[in-house]
């Protein structure tokens, strides 16, 4: 089962984990065989948000910036037996210390 | 042993090794119910079987089959279960393997709303119809119907697995299971139902039974060491007649409470032995209030609350006298969460009852009414105010 986890960090904290903190994350979910992708995020002030109004017209805007204390920063998509076992990833995940969270949401399986 | 008495016995049982067989929570409902119904119409008729357990296990089987095969979605699964339904020897005990223990932590997961934890093990494992658990909890049934739907909806789609954690876990998942059922046990003393209550507690042995871990046997001894004092309970406890206490309710939880708090301690221990000193004691007046104290300074170590502080002032109220109590009180006085809690006013306005402060303590008590959410609650401290009223 495949279980995506959205890292987010605290925009008014400094996190404590360093690089090596997230290269031995991702070696350790490499080497357990569960890591199916995962990205970082690159700073917020670079997002631009596209919407398609009725008319079929676009609309772009600069953004979106942080209006919640806890911004989007990255997320890794794992294959493992159940929900136990991608919470225990999301408390090795260095994202989930400092004030940051990491949100796990299952991938939805369809039966087509 | 009959019809009823069996299936309160196996539903959750059976429950259980469904959902472990086919780890779908809603097949496994649906056919408990489907074999439920095949025996409440068979038994009757050819006689109880002698291994009853069995007997629903394969009926709920077959049932599942049954349902499958006109299910396409799960068609996959039919073949995997099929093979299992044709491989079932019967089994060679009596009783079916009791895998309750997985479905108990399934149910208090803590990816699952605190609310719902109980009301799923009421249903799942205490074997309660929706309307019931409704009731149990007082929300109207389509409520409760939607919580249900939503908590199972999640334990399928998210996967929460049918699994007891490991020993390195239980510290972090034990106390979400015993907390469920404790749930049980004091929402069936604020509604005032027994049944309620004594569910819980049988709830606790099935657990205790399976994991005797520290704090299962001091809920235990907690939830009997209470419930003991049912017959008295309209009365507060230094008003209660001591002759209606279960006296073998209290033996068996006093000596769990000993066990409970050899070599270690936990919360719901230290909570039973203050119950099992006050169930004890001849009279209030001799109760053992120091050592009452000393339980609630460790509790408070554990996990401090205002409410335990309260009831710490109101210890100290009987062991140092009601002045020093009401001191106490009144340093607490700021706490928000005491400032609503009409059990803050009622102690407030008993001390001061205690120390002749009569206008004072029927101020108090009308706070105390004021803010209390039951008729009965209401109603008692009336009668408490209608006294003192009385006196001046």
């Amino acid at each position: 089962m495949k279980y995506m986890l959205l890292i987010y960090a605290a925009s008014d904290q400094q996190a404590s984990c360093t690089v090596e903190d997230w290269i031995a994350y991702e070696k350790e979910m490499k080497d357990a065989g569960v890591l199916v992708s995962g990205h970082s995020l690159a700073d917020l002030v670079t997002a631009t948000t596209v919407q398609v109004g009725q008319d079929g017209r676009r609309t772009v805007t600069d953004g979106p910036f942080a209006e919640t204390r806890e911004v989007l920063g990255g997320y890794d998509v794992i294959d493992v037996p159940d929900l136990d076992a991608a919470l225990e990833w999301a408390a090795k995940c260095p994202g989930s210390r400092d004030g940051g969270a990491v949100v796990v949401r299952p991938i939805a399986e369809f039966d087509f | 042993m009959n019809v009823e008495q069996v299936f309160r016995e196996e539903r959750g049982r059976l429950l259980a090794t469904l959902v472990k067989r086919f780890g779908d929570l809603d097949l496994a409902e649906e056919v408990t119910s489907d074999a439920i119904e095949a025996a409440l119409k068979h038994w009757p008729v050819d006689g109880v079987p002698d291994r009853p357990g069995a007997w629903l296990l394969t009926t709920a089987r077959r049932k599942a089959v049954d349902r499958l095969r006109r299910d396409q979605v799960y068609a996959a699964r039919l073949a995997l279960l099929q093979v299992e339904v044709d491989r079932a020897d019967p089994p060679t005990t009596d009783a079916l393997p009791d895998e309750r223990l997985e479905l108990f932590f399934t149910c208090a997961h803590p990816a699952l709303p605190e609310e719902d934890r109980g009301a799923l093990t009421l249903r799942c494992l205490a074997g309660f119809t929706t309307p019931e658990v409704a009731r149990a909890y007082l929300v109207p049934v389509t409520t409760m119907q939607q919580r249900i739907v939503r908590a199972k909806k999640k334990i399928k789609e998210a996967r929460i697995p049918f699994r007891v954690p490991d020993p390195a876990e239980l510290p972090e998942r034990l106390p979400g299971v015993l907390q469920a059922v404790y749930s049980i046990f004091t929402e069936g003393y604020a509604a005032q139902r027994t049944d309620l209550a004594e569910e819980a507690i049988r709830l606790a042995r099935i657990l205790h039974r399976l994991l005797p871990e520290r704090e299962v046997t001091g809920l235990l001894a907690l939830m009997l060491l209470i419930h003991a004092r049912r017959d008295a309970r309209a009365d507060l406890l230094e008003d209660q007649d001591r002759t209606l206490w279960d006296r073998d309710m209290i033996d068996e939880g006093s000596a769990l409470v000993e066990k409970a708090l050899t070599g270690g301690h936990g919360p719901y221990g230290v909570q039973a032995a203050i119950n099992a000193l006050h169930d004890q004691a001849e009279d209030f007046a001799s109760t053992d209030w120091p050592q009452i104290v000393a339980l609630y300074d460790v509790l408070n170590a554990l996990t401090p609350s205002p409410v335990i502080a309260l009831n710490r002032a109101a210890a100290i109220a009987m062991r140092d006298g009601a002045a020093a109590g009401l001191a106490l009180l009144d340093e607490l006085a700021g706490v928000p969460k005491l400032r609503d809690y009409h059990p803050y006013r009622a102690a407030r306005a008993d001390l001061l009852h205690r120390l002749g402060r009569s206008a004072e303590a029927a101020q108090a008590y009308r706070e105390a009414i004021a803010l209390a959410g039951t008729e009965p609650e209401q109603d008692f401290l009336r009668r408490r105010l209608t006294a003192i009223e009385g006196q001046s």
